[in-house]
């Protein structure tokens, strides 16, 4: 049964295959943690690389392959250090990342998430190499009422954010779910909200909202700060480089939890490795936040998301090989690659093609470890970006933030945007609004916005269809208890602790 | 110190410039560039790769060819920079589809209309397609139209596009040929064809409105059938089982032309240039095979030809939108 995987290792494992896995997962890296360069674009500047290089198919693919898992290895260096996402997937690392770095924790946090997109990412590979033309079958029975009850389950377990300020989070929230009605409505192909402004057509682009809310506004934030000297401005000592087993053991629940979620969720068609972030983090944080530390520094809400991108990424080769279809936005490039090599993905691959299939799996397992070898050492010389003075780092963000944006757009329409959202997320930031519902609004108000209304068409407006199969009322169920039982169980636990007593 | 505090407070608004001055650097270079109003991946990425990879291949240009992405407006973005920015540069080409021409009739992009820019040529052709589960109830495009006829608001369709884009139009003409008005037709807007794929093998939808090239992947795994191709005879292999519309009597014709427009001001020489060039691409045997190996049918319209298509083009789906109730 396992016949493709071993061949596939003698691809992956030849000295051309090994160099371009190597290549592959140190390039993502580099894509990832640079702002706008996500893994999307990434293997779009490298895919005519590959074909022109004349690498056979599988090579190719390993290459890429390699790149994708290595940027969401790479996106959270800058969340961790600047407080801004270096991609999608990474939104949620700043969360605990940047106020770990904050106390001079930046080593160990930079080394602690390599290992949690490790664990999460082999937690995926296995699931992907075991269970695959099985999961393949469940994913398309996700339809969109089904996509629409997984939304209101990622926004009940979003409550647990509500922390010190829950009426401040909710207009985040709402905030972020007004700036994704923005764009053609596709129900009915008319214009919301674009002020017959051509550029807003699209919408507002996820990398313009992410660099505008988290990078303009950080630089903003420093250049408020450069004249002051206040104590909390001192750059942070940077202590102890390596992360310490005992850390990593701490997390060891929480990164295989969110190892598995993360592959669920990437498996699905349609949600990727931001989804998986959010669903991770919120869900770590409702089981093992005992202290109410999740926010200010928390090692397991720095695990969680780390590992719930990484298993993301591996996820969603699993609907792109077994059936065609992609999984995320990353693997429909890739899907377009292998169609160049006239390779038709599906059920047929593992058969015809092993060394493909086989070779993609196992370069998945080598890139891995390549990453984690590549990743754990880096940690410590990365972490010195924070001893960079503010007037070399406000002006490198700066650059990486404009140029990412135009290279994405070639247009300065994006600039100017981008500069908006940046003055505006700083504003929100100045009344003391947190950023990530913000942008958990936006990603999964939009998602959730589109299932519900493709669900109506479908059944014609009945909302019978919401609740109609065993994968709906299972969430609809999870999500009334995420709500409910919080409120509830404080009320039945003293009277067991009484009997008890 | 001092120096220090000034270079902070004037940094930014420097990077600002020299990000802005390399854009228009960059926006002057003299290199051959194909400009894809998209993100990375998808249709017209890959219609510029198509013109990138060929032109180099098969020497008919030295330097490679820059690929720029410009997303925005579904294309409307691009179609206003070269018209304001770009009206003129020798150099450019973007690339465009059918979708384009049906954004242009239903003026979508803003001001300008098909008559502004000089249509170049077109490299290769898809079609649609009409697609169903294998365990659908009908064997036939008649099987499904009688049925969609008896019950004209119950059979969900579903593609990847919004309503008023090439993706619906292929449902709402579909519909109209079987004496339907679109406005009642159950459709699904999905974000590109993949997830309507996924929907359609999860039974979500029951009639997808796809195009062949994508289901090339699909033919072998018996997991769905498809019920007719909308072109004007059948296509080879893989897809030569497959009937036309036409031949079990419904005229429906949906094809997505890849092609090529060029600035409003392009000299005539400039055009002309890249006239001979894709018209040579076209005849070149070892790009039949990139063209194969991306999906696509042969087309060859240039010129002169290839821009009275796209105007007549245009006009029809002005009529169509009429027809189909999406503008007055």
């Amino acid at each position: 049964m396992f016949d493709f995987l071993i061949h596939g290792f003698d691809v992956a494992l030849t000295p051309l295959n090994l160099g371009l896995a190597f290549l592959g997962a140190l390039l993502g890296t580099l894509f990832g943690a640079l702002p706008g360069i996500g893994p999307i674009n990434g293997i779009a500047i490298l895919m005519p690389l590959a074909y022109t290089l004349g690498l056979p198919a599988e090579s190719a693919l390993i290459l890429l392959a390699g790149v994708y898992t290595g940027a969401e290895y790479g996106g959270r260096m800058s969340s961790i250090l600047l407080n801004v996402p270096g991609d999608a997937g990474a939104v949620m690392t700043t969360l605990d990342g940047h106020p770990l770095a904050k106390k001079g924790l930046a080593g160990p946090a930079l080394g602690l998430s390599a290992v949690s997109s490790f664990v999460g990412a082999t937690i995926a590979i296995i699931g992907l190499t075991l269970f695959a033309p099985m999961l393949a079958e469940v994913a398309v029975m996700f339809g969109p009422a089904e996509f629409f009850a997984l939304m209101v389950f990622a926004f009940s377990s979003m409550a647990v954010m509500m922390g010190k300020d829950p009426i401040k989070t909710g207009i985040g929230a709402v905030l972020g779910v007004m700036i994704a009605m923005i764009g053609v409505d596709s129900g009915t192909g008319v214009m919301r909200y674009t002020f017959g402004m051509a550029e807003l057509y699209d919408g507002i682009d996820f990398v313009v909202m992410i660099i505008g809310l988290f990078a303009i506004s950080e630089i903003l934030l420093m250049l408020e700060h450069a004249n002051r000297s206040d104590a909390s401005d001192e750059i942070p000592p940077v202590g102890r480089v390596m992360v310490s087993l005992k850390e990593v053991l701490s997390c060891k629940w929480a990164m295989i939890r969110s190892g598995i979620i993360g592959f669920i969720v990437g498996v699905l068609p349609g949600t990727g490795a931001s989804v998986a972030g959010a669903v991770t983090y919120t869900t770590e944080k409702r089981i093992s936040d005992k202290d109410n530390t999740f926010g200010t520094g928390n090692m397991r809400g720095l695990a969680a998301p780390e590992a719930g991108n990484n298993a993301s990424a591996a996820g969603s080769f699993v609907p792109m090989l077994t059936l065609g279809i992609p999984g995320s936005g990353t693997t429909a490039v890739l899907l377009g690659a292998l169609m160049l090599y006239n390779i038709t993905p599906g059920p047929m691959l593992f058969t015809e093609r092993p060394e493909v299939a086989g070779g993609l799996i196992a370069s998945l397992y080598i890139g891995n470890i390549v990453l984690l070898a590549l990743n754990l050492p880096l940690a410590g010389l990365f972490a010195k970006v924070l001893t960079i003075p503010r007037w070399v780092l406000v002006p490198a963000i700066a650059i990486l933030a404009f140029v990412g944006v135009y290279q994405l757009h070639s247009d300065l329409m994006a600039i100017y945007l981008m500069l908006v959202i940046g003055i505006f997320g700083y504003l929100l930031r100045k009344l003391g609004f947190s950023l990530a519902p913000v942008i958990l609004g936006y990603v999964l108000g939009g998602l959730m916005e589109d299932n519900l209304r493709r669900a109506l068409s479908i059944s014609g407006g009945d909302m019978g269809i919401l609740w109609q199969s065993g994968i709906s009322i299972g969430l609809w169920i999870a999500a009334v208890l995420l709500l409910v039982l919080p409120w509830l169980l404080p009320k039945l636990l003293p009277r067991k602790s009484l009997a008890s007593a | 110190m001092k120096f220090n505090s000034a270079f902070l407070r004037w940094s930014a608004p420097l990077v600002m410039g020299a990000a802005l001055m390399t854009g228009n650097a960059h926006a002057q270079s003299d290199s051959t560039e194909c400009i894809a109003p998209a993100k990375p991946g998808g249709g017209y990425d890959l219609t510029c790769r198509l013109a990138a990879n060929g032109l180099q291949e098969t020497g008919l240009i030295d330097k490679p060819m820059m690929v720029t992405y410009m997303p925005g407006g579904i294309g409307a973005v691009a179609y206003n920079h070269v018209n304001g920015v770009r009206n003129d540069d020798p150099n450019l080409i973007v690339a465009a589809s059918t979708g384009a021409a049906v954004n242009l009739a239903l003026g979508k992009f803003g001001q300008y209309d098909a008559s502004e820019v000089r249509w170049l040529g077109a490299l290769g052709v898809d079609y649609g397609a009409i697609v169903v589960k294998a365990d659908a109830p009908w064997q036939s495009l008649g099987d499904l139209m009688e049925d969609l006829k008896k019950r004209p608001n119950q059979i969900v369709f579903g593609a990847g596009g919004t309503v008023g884009s090439q993706d619906w139009m292929k449902a709402a003409l579909t519909a109209k040929a079987a004496g339907i008005s679109p406005r009642k037709l159950r459709y699904v807007a999905f974000e590109g064809g993949g997830e309507s794929l996924a929907a359609l093998l999860g039974k979500h939808i029951e009639v997808f409105t796809g195009d062949l090239s994508e289901l090339r992947p699909h033919l072998e795994s018996g997991k769905v059938r498809v019920l007719a191709a909308l072109s004007e005879e059948r296509v080879g292999e893989p897809y030569a089982d497959i009937p036309t519309a036409a031949e079990q009597g419904y005229d429906v014709e949906w094809p997505i032309w890849r092609g090529y427009y060029m600035g409003p001001d392009v000299s005539d020489k400039a055009y002309n240039t890249w006239e001979t060039r894709l018209e040579k691409l076209a005849d070149n045997e070892q790009f039949a095979k990139m063209r194969e190996a991306r999906g696509l049918f042969p087309m060859a319209r240039f010129g002169d030809d290839f821009d009275s298509y796209v105007k007549k083009q245009v006009a029809q789906f002005k009529q169509l939108a009429k027809e189909v109730g999406l503008t007055q």
